[in-house]
């Protein structure tokens, strides 16, 4: 198993926690991993992404050309991250401020409305949890205890008591896959 | 044991593995893309457990002299920077390295030269390897490419500074520092007590016993005749340690046509492209260099012998190709590729590169 994904959106939509949430969840399941965020001063308002790579061997170069899988949250990402889409690849992205649709046939292209799902839920914090849910959705990378227990991991203890809202919206998330 | 498999960033494994090593301080200045040694060091507390001093100084100057002044007592002191920050250490390493001290020092490289940028380089590379401050000296200096390496290596740097009574340097660059993987961190160990110090070094400031004379820690020595027999014994030491620690990893050497040679984060890349160009058909290897100072010039040299051609791969314009021409005596053509700046090529990049200077691997 070898899934090489790329999270990209503007900073402060959760990409890199969103991708560190998996990083931890592949160590709960004993995949190899590696995270590997863009450090340029993204703060809100720039673009921000994060590579991750999950397998069940060693893994070389932690940088790709390519991906299995974009999950892709705004139009500077789409622009820039179509194309590097492997064929026969999975393209995720949110339409929320999407103005250009991805045009590529050789790639599965799902259009989730995670951004929408959060204002229904009067909660934008848990948009990257939305996210994920789809991914883990579309993808079955993991299982979601895996991710709950990532969870944990990544989140201070004093913030522990939000896990059921933050696993509330990855089920959001799942069913906002048709 | 504690065998726990952890996920962390670069920087945070060398600041957890500083604690676990019984390092006593730790002394530097915040700059990206290492902060993250300085953070951990301060959330983590370690005065209030092992009694580690951890100083967020005044300066990078400040800070290396700080490792200076706890290197004269014995101790196991560190600092870390990123480039521009290194640079400004050098007057304190050459002096420490003058005062045949133990210490450790890490430089997490940017893109420079000046301040340049905060995004990865390894364009320090003569710096660390070459001298960086003034007068004939060298660092021990080790280049990691996991995170796992990055927490192994304050062990090994520490070590071999003590041992050889040198400076050791971990050169990683902002990929190893900012990248998460999976670490298992080394055992960990006390912190010694004045008593092991004042055993181990009995050339420290450990306050003076009737039992000997008192010690003197400097780098001023206005005698030219005595200049000279410390700069021998400089040198002796450094060739023990170039007979000694030579360190380098090799991937699918054995029957390689063609050899990659890359250190750092740029081995791993390098790895990738080898294996995609395996799956070709084509014979390529790797050399990586573990210790760039001193470099494993007898791996080299051998492999060197059944390769048709080299391509040094690094994140500058060519400052290792210099050290791999040397060990291998210019036998086979060897050529350079690299970006500038805080730009990492791509996967592709770097095979057009081989296949621009080698086109005959193709057949």
């Amino acid at each position: 198993m070898k899934e090489e994904l790329i999270i990209a959106g503007f900073g402060g939509q959760g990409v890199l926690s969103m991708g560190k949430i998996l990083a931890y969840a592949a160590l709960m399941d004993n995949l190899e991993v590696t995270w590997m965020p863009s450090y340029g001063p993204e703060q809100r308002g720039g673009t921000a992404n994060v590579t991750v790579i999950l397998s069940d061997s060693a893994i070389s170069s932690p940088m790709l050309d390519t991906y299995d899988t974009a999950v892709i949250l705004n139009q500077q990402s789409l622009d820039k991250f179509e194309s590097k889409v492997k064929p026969g690849g999975t393209l995720i992205y949110d339409s929320y401020g999407i103005h250009k649709a991805p045009t590529r046939t050789d790639i599965n292209i799902y259009r989730i409305d995670a951004m929408e799902a959060t204002f229904e839920m009067e909660n934008a914090k848990a948009y990257n949890m939305v996210v994920l849910g789809a991914l883990l959705k579309i993808k079955n990378l993991l299982p979601i205890e895996s991710v709950i227990k990532g969870l944990k991991k990544t989140l201070p203890e004093r913030h522990h008591h939000l896990i059921p809202m933050n696993e509330d919206a990855i089920n959001r998330g799942m069913s906002l896959v048709k | 044991m504690n065998e726990e498999v952890k996920l962390l960033k670069g920087n945070e494994a060398i600041a957890l593995a500083a604690i676990r090593y019984g390092a006593d301080g730790y002394f530097g200045y915040p700059i990206t893309p290492q902060s993250e040694i300085l953070e951990t060091l301060e959330a983590e507390m370690p005065w209030e457990t092992t009694g580690m001093v951890v100083l967020q100084a005044e300066s990078e100057v400040a800070a290396i002299n700080m490792v200076y002044g706890g290197a004269s007592c014995g101790k196991a002191v560190m600092t870390s920077s990123s480039s521009p920050g290194v640079s400004l250490k050098q007057e304190g390493i050459s002096f420490i390295a003058a005062s045949e001290l133990p210490a450790l020092v890490i430089n997490v490289m940017r893109g420079g030269p000046g301040l340049g940028t905060i995004h990865p380089s390894q364009a320090d590379y003569f710096q660390a390897t070459k001298g960086g401050g003034h007068g004939d000296y060298h660092l021990i200096v080790l280049a990691p490419k996991t995170v796992q390496e990055m927490a192994d290596f304050v062990y090994l740097g520490f070590d071999l500074a003590f041992k050889y009574r040198t400076p050791a340097m971990i050169l990683a660059d902002g990929i190893v520092g900012q990248m998460m993987e999976k670490v298992v961190l080394p055992p960990a160990r006390p912190r010694r007590t004045k008593e092991q110090i004042a055993e181990q070094c009995p050339w420290a400031i450990t306050g003076k016993p009737s039992s000997r004379k008192q010690n003197i820690i400097t780098s001023l020595e206005l005698d030219t005749a005595v200049m000279e027999e410390n700069n021998n014994r400089f040198q002796r030491t450094y060739r023990l340690i170039e007979q000694n620690e030579q360190r380098c990893e090799e991937y699918l050497t054995e029957d390689a046509e063609y050899l990659f040679v890359a250190f750092g984060s740029m081995a791993r890349i390098c790895q990738k492209v080898i294996d995609d160009m395996r799956e070709q058909g084509i014979k390529v290897g790797l050399v990586r260099p573990i210790t760039l100072w001193p470099f494993p010039t007898e791996a080299v040299n051998r492999v060197s012998q059944r390769v048709k051609g080299m391509l040094v791969v690094e994140l500058n314009a060519g400052q290792m190709i210099e050290d791999v021409k040397l060990a291998s005596q210019c036998r086979v053509p060897t050529y350079h590729f690299g970006r500038l700046g805080g730009i990492v090529p791509n996967l592709g990049e770097i095979s057009d590169a081989f296949f621009n200077y080698f086109p005959d691997a193709k057949k």
